[in-house]
């Protein structure tokens, strides 16, 4: 036992800890700073920000006056709830009749598990998708392609084997029928995992955006991180500023740029802490089949 | 016959997964055989059955073509940069966060950490667009420092450099968790034991903490080294512009660019995808045929 050695490397263990909080949640703060501040005020201050500068809520004001944010998010809602609801339902079906002992189990099991580590590639999927399934410049080419991530389906699979076998005979004994024992016995047991599935399936489809970039053309479709990728990555607030004069269009830019990436995260910030939990659930479910 | 027993047997089951089945068919598989383009002139109007084969045509223009060297280099570059500085980091964290005693501090960290991983590519790139940016946050300590500021991600010398920091920041919370799942799984009283025979903290995590994470180790490796042919492409072509093609531009980008976003060279950007998906499945099978021989560690 040496104590000296033990109190210093907590010490710097924790300094450690402390430095990984502060590099990760700076960025964010940052952006709420610079989101409240003003934007010429914000282009003659590049470095860090510790309180907003000319503190205002005018970019918020511009942000909420887009029709294309309101679209955006819009479209993701629909994208959200339709979408996660063809994930739940797909998925309980499938997870359950992977868990039951059928013929075809294992094979089926291989052919799924097959294509996690093999994929056509993403030109025959457009092709798929846009030229012989007609899905173009439709939402549902952003529901269908994605109504099974297999490894929410282990994830699910396994939660449902554990579901102890005695339960679903009596089950059947009271003449339930496999759906009867699927919706009344096994879904109210797995609850929690059903959480951890919509928590996934529906962080995946707030944050999607490459499937709506390759199919979708028509802006009033565009889903909100579509919209997010114009202001931020290809830089044009444009349609924001109509009627500004070029000095201030840059200006205003900056701020509206902040104020962008805070309306469009705050959904997930704000219910982030309070569902960390479940997230870390899922992982540790899918561990399991390690 | 048994066959057809089974499934009059269980009508309700097969019926069940009947849509996922259907799904995987349509979604996975079709997209499999629509890679046979690769070895055709294929052409839109004509259709699958209809285009003229051209047999290794587009395999061979693409290994005599100038990009291959490059697309393939950059692939392997930033994989193995991945591998080197970004596989470590998690472990090196969860051991680390494993050692905080106090508890609220500890979950407090975790919770932290695991932040960045929700956040949308989207808004992560625009993030690193603009602290890169000429007056950004990243150019503002280094002009504290006494360097010159620069337009960092406009550089392709800086492009890999950014692209795996940031992998590490996005990731390394979540990719501790795994870790720490198995750490929690240790027995306290190994280390009880350890101390009376006067290990101290290093010594513990040495010879009880480290060991301890072999196996999960050893399997997230074999995924790692089965995906090194393989780099996302939304974090790239977020990321890049022409000025970085050079260092930026991997296989799954150029497919991308090619044969989608600038030219529609169906036939010949999915022979490379092909090369590239089989390539990554050898892999995966030899890093996972290597670990078993070494060891009981593998995937399947």
């Amino acid at each position: 036992m040496a104590p000296f050695s033990d109190k210093a490397f907590n010490l710097v263990n924790g300094v450690v800890m402390l430095a990984v909080i502060v590099v990760t949640l700076y960025p964010f703060y940052y952006v709420l700073l610079a989101s409240l501040s003003d934007s010429n005020a914000l282009l003659a201050h590049p470095g860090l920000l510790l309180a907003p500068l000319n503190f205002n809520f005018d970019a918020y004001i511009r942000v909420l006056d887009n029709p294309n944010i309101w679209s955006g998010y819009l479209n993701t809602l629909i994208i959200l709830i339709f979408g996660t609801g063809l994930n739940l339902l797909l998925t309980t079906l499938g997870a359950y009749g992977l868990s039951r002992k059928i013929m075809l189990r294992k094979p089926i099991m291989l052919g799924i598990v097959f294509t996690m580590y093999f994929t056509g590639g993403i030109i025959p999927n457009y092709l798929l998708i846009n030229n012989w399934l007609h899905l173009g410049d439709s939402l549902l080419a952003l529901i269908l392609p994605t109504a099974i991530n297999t490894w929410n389906l282990i994830i699910m699979r396994t939660s449902f084997e554990a579901v102890p076998e005695s339960l679903i005979e009596s089950g059947r004994i009271d003449g339930a029928g496999e759906f009867g024992i699927l919706f009344r016995i096994v879904v109210p047991l797995s609850m929690p995992v059903i959480a951890v599935m919509i928590l996934y399936y529906g962080v995946g489809h707030w944050n999607s955006w490459f499937n709506a970039m390759l199919f979708i053309r028509e802006r009033e479709l565009f889903p909100l991180q579509l919209i997010l990728r114009e202001i931020l990555v290809q830089n044009s607030t444009d349609s924001m500023q109509l009627g500004s004069s070029a000095a201030d269009q840059q200006a205003i830019g900056e701020s509206i740029k902040y104020a962008t990436i805070m309306v469009a995260t705050l959904p997930i910030l704000a219910v982030y802490p309070f569902l960390q939990k479940y997230f870390v659930k899922g992982v540790m479910i899918g561990a399991i089949k390690e | 016959m048994r066959l057809l027993r089974d499934i009059a047997k269980h009508k309700a089951i097969y019926f069940m997964i009947l849509p996922m089945v259907l799904y995987y068919i349509i979604f996975k598989y079709v997209p499999m055989y629509g890679s046979i383009i690769a070895f055709q002139d294929f052409r839109v109007a004509k259709g699958i059955g209809g285009s003229d084969w051209a047999g290794l045509k587009h395999f061979i223009a693409f290994f005599d073509s100038v990009y291959f060297f490059r697309v393939l280099k950059n692939t392997l570059l930033i994989s193995l940069y991945n591998l080197v500085f970004g596989f470590p980091v998690p472990i090196l964290f969860a051991i680390l966060l494993n050692e905080i005693r106090n508890r609220l501090f500890k979950s407090v960290v975790q919770t932290v950490s695991y932040l960045p991983h929700f956040i949308s590519l989207v808004v992560i790139c625009g993030l690193i667009i603009s602290f890169t940016s000429r007056d950004g946050v990243i150019n503002s300590l280094i002009a504290f420092f006494g360097g010159e500021r620069s337009a960092l991600l406009g550089d392709p010398a800086n492009f890999r450099t950014i692209y795996v920091i940031s992998q590490i920041w996005q990731e390394m919370g979540w990719s501790s968790i795994i870790y720490l799942a198995a750490l929690s799984g240790i027995n306290p009283e190994i280390y009880e034991a350890a101390k009376v025979d006067g290990a101290g903290r290093f010594r513990q995590i040495w010879s009880i903490t480290l060991p301890s994470l072999v196996p999960v180790i050893t399997i997230l490796l074999i995924l790692r080294i089965g995906g090194m042919m393989e780099v996302g492409f939304e974090k790239i072509i977020l990321l890049y512009n022409p000025n970085t093609y050079e260092t930026a531009d991997v296989i799954s980008s150029f497919v991308y660019r090619k044969g989608l976003a600038e030219g529609a060279e169906y036939s010949f950007t999915t022979a490379v995808g092909l090369f590239q998906a089989v390539i990554n499945f050898i892999l995966l099978i030899g890093a996972n045929t290597f670990s078993r021989r070494l060891s009981d560690n593998r995937l399947w």
